[in-house]
């Protein structure tokens, strides 16, 4: 049931953004700010980590679409009320689903996804600190003898 | 007439193709002096059929030919010639025919320049490569035909995406498939010599410079990229880690890791098999990009099963030239063992370390871009993986590989000691934290990012000065200046490029932490003011370009009273496509970009405008610049051309004997 109405969104926003391409309207509005220069900055802030659903890879602060702009302006009312951003956050991801979000949570198997790059690192560095160690230590291997077409090579340019 | 003989040229050079990937193959092995000579004249006529198909698809473009279906899609008779031109490759048919005409290209340039290669490493080479061409020749002619005709030709195009009809996009396609597809001579180098079964020193000097040239044109290509977003898309951002950004990010990372392993392979003769990996990987990595951009996987799976034919098609390419390749690494990894003995402590480490950081860091990125996909396949979960993601799991290795590069830089071959070379460091260090400092102090906000920025990246740049003069010698100043210029190209390009890696992670911690921006409703003659400045709209006009509507203002900048420059940001609509378009007005200045976007209209007259004080935005491109500028340098050094005369001389030597 959550995929379809899902679904729907993302089917109706895409009818919507088709529309308002026609008439556009860019980013954050000057009508969209709120008084408050705090209450605002945060907002910009929340926004920057908060997907346009109808664009490619777009916050909704840069997004253009009338959705991301219904999107910032319900963000802003969250913040008016009196949500921290916490809670202005789970209400937006309550209603439009974790895709909102271009900070993946931590919860679930998304640990696996923030711990790729330290466990990766971690591996990396064993790895790495095994191979210093086998050069530093290796004895010195001397020239492998030359093969026979070099051997041949090498006769004839010695017979020349 | 043409377009059908472009065809047919393009059938021959893939028929050309085939033969060069077989016949110099079984000739290597069994030792066939006539069959290994088939290599070098199959290459350079796939190479001139290849760009005579090319030429023919563009000039359909160029005479807007109606009756080929690839221009009615992409094309419209008022575009400007430039784009008409760029319309070539500005589409998925045409970008492959490039992309493959690139792979051609390389063989070709591999075939003439490659006189020094042993016969049978230069036959198996080219004959790799001959199969890169095969693999991209059946996916053109059997899902991307790019020479179909129409029944009923239209009487005009469908224009092109009014955002490709730019002169950075125009250029930014060619440079970085010469990146991509230069890997390709790296990866037929790896393959070749996993099959010889010999990786030495002069294997090593052999691949540097074609991955150096790969790497010189990645570095233009992404940058150009980069520089085409920030004055185009309208509000100055210059990276988002879109999928299709990554797709190129991660194979410049791993040529990056090439480029220093192998440098360990040509002085030292260790990390041959992880440089042979290395190689194997940044091809893959290329064609997982073209895998991801081309599929449109990413964009959105739904895309992706529309048309799976294509997707399925390069996910096949991938699978054969990727595991294939792994495979016969498995098999043959073993036999290269390496000669260099050095110690914990030493130049060979610290490229081990830089290697470290940037494979792992391509892994995240790697990871990142993919995760959407494996959540909603293995966790039936959709969610997005966007920029905050990158920027918090990227940025550390960056900052680490900062901190380590002067001293990595400065370490003596063989064996090293860490405190000698810090000692040399100490008043860069010095500086460096005395400039972070400075800015912390300057600074109105709290942020770190930008006094941590000027910290890195004055380490970085001033650290690499003194690595430069340290070569030297102990002479007076005239005759270490004297040296200094007699430096051997391969040191300055090195000292070039880090220089430029430093100037660019200053620009960008700079550019994200100093930014101003103001959003507003301005009215025609009433001032108002953003930072310093003080910006007047004068006047708002509309008229017609070649294919398109514009309106355009007039802004006025004044600085204390004084006039700085007028301003003309522009929107335009382009009525065939239906798209509109921002063309920010931008002031470029050595220390900061002024950049002005014009918005709607308002009822009551008024017009939103959005000003954005960019400051060291031109830092970030020239450090770009300065990188691959230091690859230029490096790729002219003596050594290689040294190389290329022993060539002629052993060929003349054995034209007498």
């Amino acid at each position: 049931m959550k995929q379809f109405g899902l679904r729907l969104v993302l089917l109706i926003g895409l009818t919507v953004s088709a529309i308002a391409l026609s008439g556009s309207a860019w980013a954050v509005q000057p009508d969209e700010v709120l008084e408050d220069p705090a209450l605002e900055a945060r907002a910009r802030d929340l926004s920057k980590d908060l997907r346009c659903l109808v664009c490619r890879n777009e916050s909704i602060d840069e997004s253009n679409a009338e959705l991301a702009r219904d999107l910032r302006i319900l963000l802003r009312e969250r913040l008016v009320v009196g949500d921290s951003d916490g809670e202005a956050i789970d209400f937006i991801v309550d209603r439009y689903g974790e895709y909102v979000l271009l900070r993946p949570s931590t919860n679930g198997a998304n640990w696996l996804l923030w711990s790729a790059g330290p466990v990766m690192l971690l591996m990396a560095l064993i790895m790495a600190a095994a191979y210093l160690r086998g050069r530093a230590n290796a004895p010195k291997i001397k020239e492998p003898a030359l093969n026979d077409a070099e051997q041949a090579r090498l006769k004839e340019l010695l017979d020349e | 007439m043409i377009t059908e003989l472009g065809h047919f040229a393009l059938i021959l050079a893939f028929l050309i193709a085939i033969v060069q990937m077989v016949v110099p193959l079984i000739g290597a092995q069994k030792r066939w002096p006539g069959w290994m000579a088939v290599a070098e004249p199959a290459a350079q006529a796939q190479f001139l059929f290849t760009a005579f198909a090319f030429g023919a698809l563009m000039w359909a473009f160029i005479s807007s030919d109606f009756s080929v279906r690839l221009v009615v899609l992409n094309s419209h008779s008022a575009k400007p010639m430039l784009y008409k031109i760029s319309g070539t490759w500005g589409n998925h048919e045409g970008s492959m025919l490039l992309w493959v005409f690139i792979v051609a290209l390389f063989g070709a340039v591999a075939s003439v320049f490659g006189g020094g290669l042993p016969p049978s490493l230069k036959a198996r080479v080219l004959a790799v490569q001959g199969s890169i061409g095969v693999a991209f020749f059946a996916f053109i002619l059997f899902t991307s035909n790019p020479f179909l005709r129409v029944a009923l030709p239209p009487f005009d195009g469908q224009d092109l995406n009014p955002l490709l009809q730019d002169p950075g996009l125009a250029f930014h396609p060619p440079f970085l498939y010469l990146g991509y597809v230069g890997l390709s001579m790296t990866f037929s180098f790896a393959i070749a010599a996993l099959i010889e079964g010999r990786v030495d020193a002069a294997w090593g000097r052999w691949v540097r410079p074609w991955t150096l040239a790969a790497w010189i044109f990645l570095t233009i290509g992404i940058a150009l990229g980069s520089w085409w977003a920030y004055y185009e898309l309208g509000w100055g951002g210059f990276w988002f880690w879109d999928p299709v950004e990554n797709a190129s990010f991660m194979p410049w990372i791993l040529a990056t890791a090439l480029l220093h392993s192998a440098v360990v392979v040509e002085k030292r003769e260790a990390l041959k098999s992880w440089t042979i990996l290395l190689a194997i990987l940044a091809f893959s990595f290329s064609l997982t990009g073209t895998f991801i951009v081309r599929s449109g996987l990413l964009t959105s799976v739904h895309a992706f099963a529309n048309d799976p034919v294509r997707g399925v098609f390069i996910l096949y390419i991938l699978a054969v030239f990727t595991g294939g390749a792994l495979t016969l690494f498995a098999l043959r990894a073993q036999s290269m063992e390496a000669k260099g003995v050095f110690g914990l402590v030493s130049r060979e480490s610290a490229l081990v370390i830089n290697n470290v950081l940037l494979a792992v860091s391509c892994f995240v990125v790697f990871f990142g871009t993919l995760w959407p996909i494996v959540a909603e396949l293995v966790f039936d979960r959709k969610l997005s993986v966007g920029p905050p993601y990158f920027n918090a799991a990227f940025t550390p290795f960056m900052v680490v590989l900062g901190l380590v590069l002067p001293v990595g830089a400065m370490l003596p071959w063989k064996r090293g000691k860490l405190g000698r070379t810090a000692w040399n460091l100490r008043y860069v260090f010095l500086l460096a934290v005395a400039l972070g400092v400075a800015a912390w102090a300057m600074q109105t906000g709290k942020s770190a990012l930008g006094p941590v920025g000027l910290f890195l990246g004055s380490w970085m740049v001033f650290g690499t000065a003194v690595d430069l003069w340290s070569r030297t010698g102990r002479s007076g100043v005239t005759g270490r200046l004297a040296r200094l210029v007699r430096l051997p190209r391969a040191d300055w390009g090195k000292a070039l490029a880090h220089a430029g890696m430093g100037v660019t992670v200053f620009a960008i911690a700079g550019l994200t932490a100093w930014e101003r921006e103001d959003i507003r409703v301005a009215y025609i003659g009433q001032p108002f003011e953003v930072g310093a400045y003080t910006l007047t709209l004068e006047d708002v006009g509309r008229s017609r370009g070649p294919n398109y509507f514009s309106t355009m203002a007039n802004v006025r900048i004044s600085k204390a009273g004084q006039l700085v420059t007028m301003m003309r940001p522009e929107k335009r609509e382009y009525p065939v496509t239906q798209m509109p378009t921002t063309e920010a007005a931008i002031d470029y200045r050595f220390l900061r970009d002024l950049y002005v976007v014009i918005g709607d209209e308002h009822d009551d007259g008024g017009w939103v405008m959005r000003t954005y004080i960019k400051p060291l935005a031109s830092w970030i491109w020239g450090g770009c610049l300065l990188m691959a500028f230091g690859g230029l340098m490096s790729l002219s050094d003596r050594r290689y051309r040294v190389a290329v005369g022993a060539r002629k001389a052993k060929m003349t030597g054995v034209a007498a004997e």
